[in-house]
């Protein structure tokens, strides 16, 4: 019948519209200054250092191996290495950056970097509120902004964090396992008795 | 006390006339009755604009404007002060003065044609006996400025634009006058303040307007669908065609003159919809004896504002309609429909008041109705297409 499918739309627009004021999903909008939506887990946005601990400089896990350097596409990570070293999580010296900058508007976010990176240094933020108006080096961040604490990378990315967490710890757990065996056998050997060297013989005249 | 509030504004003017001198009481008493119409109209296009924006935005899913003032209340005038601060850039091969004079002959004969709606009880501006007959014809000469904005502007679309809106507007005006015709006949005057009046009587639970009658329901219906392809309303709004050829006939125009055509469009509709509750929902009367205390010209805006958001909820409701199915719609469903109105309207006057009345003109009006509409779903007979010479 003509004029059916006319008052069908207008029974389905009045729901929308008497549904919008008394149900969120007729009226999805999130008004963004006031309200943001919680990002899912998976959310990456640009790289971070992570540093354990509470000194970002003592803590941070970075050793400078300029792997994440070499693999990044275009290129917007620079690394300077120190001349001195500082011990890591398991007690070993290492060297640390020294300088340790990423120009965040050549970043892609491709996550190449974290990949790479063999010592859990480098890990994806979900920070996206970062417009500034230096339009030269405002993008420009340094070692000290991009170093974050691992409580905040728990916080972000849980599970992953996690799983770091855990397999940093097992590795820890061995060295020092590896660390007491080596000790226990050094301590064994000094206090073995010392091999005497055999009297020299003497020779009948 | 109730009789003074619904004629306050009459005895205000009365009161304001006391304190002019005698030989310019004439020219006084008709700036005093036009007055309000300036004020008043042009506020409450302000607040439908409002109304319009965040209605749509709500069946749409979202908010409407809600950042100027608390819940966007304060829209309208962002709105009106960008149009008002707009470059005004005007083709460099338009045609100066047509182009200036286009929304200036858009804006006046909507104005005039607020002049003869009877707003409330002794509350009309110019009491005519041939007020519908003026409506009408003032309605039309809103359509020479349309095509004068699409002449003028030099601008192809544009042109094209114009030329569909006045075949629309032109097909869609027989309709509309037609369906009054059958107030007309009953009534027996053009005058829209005695039509308003003979629609005054309650019998039962209804009062006596003419929408609750078969063929003043379905003369209704029809003058409200020619009224929102006469102001180019969606779902007719393909002359200005948002989302198609931008703004049709008035894409070079920019600013102030935008404002006036945005303005006349909205006053042109309030106008039709002023008429259509003239002539079927009973003017400035209530809908109930007992409600008779409150105010006429409350009545009569209110059942403006409820026309207007009707227009809006089918706005957001139904799709453009393409021209051909514009037009076939016109001349194929509503004219035959309207001339059986006419008929129906006839055939309610002369037989007796009882069943047989009510059953005769129902079936005029389903009848054709069903019949007609099942002519515009025919679907075309489809043959294998052949090409004259690339055989």
């Amino acid at each position: 019948m003509l004029g059916e499918g006319i008052i069908k739309g207008m029974a389905e627009t009045a729901r929308n519209f008497l549904g919008s004021y008394v149900s969120d999903e007729r009226l999805t909008t999130v008004q963004y200054p006031e309200e943001r939506i919680p990002q899912i887990e998976n959310a990456r946005q640009f790289p971070f250092l992570v540093f354990d601990g509470d000194d970002w400089h003592a803590g941070m896990r970075c050793v400078a191996c300029q792997i994440c350097e070499k693999e990044c596409p275009p290129k917007c990570i620079y690394i300077e290495k120190s001349k001195d070293k500082k011990p890591d999580y398991v007690g070993k010296p290492q060297i640390y950056p020294a300088k340790f900058d990423i120009d965040l508007s050549v970043c892609m976010s491709c996550q190449i970097c974290v990949e790479v990176c063999p010592f859990e240094a480098i890990k994806m933020d979900t920070e996206y509120e970062l417009s500034t108006t230096d339009r030269f080096g405002g993008l420009m961040v340094d070692k000290q902004q991009l170093a974050k604490s691992n409580d905040y990378y728990r916080k972000i990315h849980p599970t992953e964090a996690a799983e770091v967490d855990a397999r940093l710890a097992a590795e820890k757990a061995k060295a020092e396992a590896k660390a007491k065996v080596d000790a226990e056998a050094k301590a064994k050997a000094a206090a073995a008795p010392k091999p005497v060297p055999p009297a020299p013989a003497v020779v009948a005249a | 006390m109730v009789e003074s509030l619904d004629q306050i504004f009459v005895s205000l003017k009365h009161a304001l006339l006391g304190f002019v001198p005698g030989n310019w009481q004439a020219l006084a008493s008709a700036i005093l009755s036009l007055l309000p119409i300036f004020v008043i109209f042009p506020t409450l296009f302000a607040i439908t604009t409002l109304l319009e924006r965040k209605g749509l935005g709500r069946i749409q899913n979202r908010y409407g404007p809600n950042r100027v003032g608390p819940f966007g209340l304060l829209q309208p005038a962002a709105d009106g002060l960008k149009a008002l601060t707009k470059e005004d850039v005007v083709p460099h091969a338009a045609d100066k003065i047509v182009h200036f004079l286009a929304p200036v002959v858009l804006v006046i004969p909507v104005f005039l044609s607020f002049a003869v709606l009877p707003v409330g009880r002794n509350l009309v501006a110019v009491d005519m006996d041939a007020g519908l007959l003026f409506f009408f014809a003032v309605g039309a000469a809103t359509e020479l400025s349309v095509f004068m904005a699409g002449w003028s502007s030099r601008n192809k679309y544009a042109l094209l634009g114009a030329m569909r809106a006045i075949a629309q507007m032109v097909s869609y005006e027989i309709p509309l006058i037609l369906s009054s015709v059958g107030v007309v006949m009953i009534v027996g005057t053009l005058s829209p303040v005695k039509i308003v009046e003979a629609q005054g009587t309650y019998h039962g639970l209804l009062p006596d307007w003419f929408v609750f009658t078969p063929w003043g329901l379905a003369g209704f219906i029809i003058f409200m669908i020619a009224a929102a392809a006469e102001s180019n309303r969606s779902p007719f709004d393909l002359p200005e065609g948002e989302s198609e050829i931008i703004a049709g006939y008035f894409i070079e125009y920019s600013g102030f003159k935008f404002a006036l055509f945005f303005l006349a469009e909205y006053l042109g509709m309030f106008a039709i919809s002023g008429l259509g509750i003239t002539l079927f929902l009973g003017g400035w009367h209530a809908p109930l004896q007992s409600l008779e205390v409150i105010p006429s010209w409350f009545w009569f805006f209110a059942k403006l504002v409820a026309i207007i958001l009707v227009f809006i909820w089918i706005r957001g409701t139904v799709p453009r309609l393409r021209m051909d199915q514009l037009m076939n719609l016109a001349w194929k469903f509503m004219i035959p429909m309207v001339l059986i109105n006419v008929v129906g309207a006839a055939v309610w006057h002369f037989m007796q008041p009882g069943l047989a009345r009510w059953l005769v003109s129902i079936a005029l009006v389903v009848g054709p109705y069903l019949w007609l509409g099942k002519s515009l779903f025919q679907s075309k007979h489809l043959a294998k297409r052949t090409y004259r010479f690339a055989e």
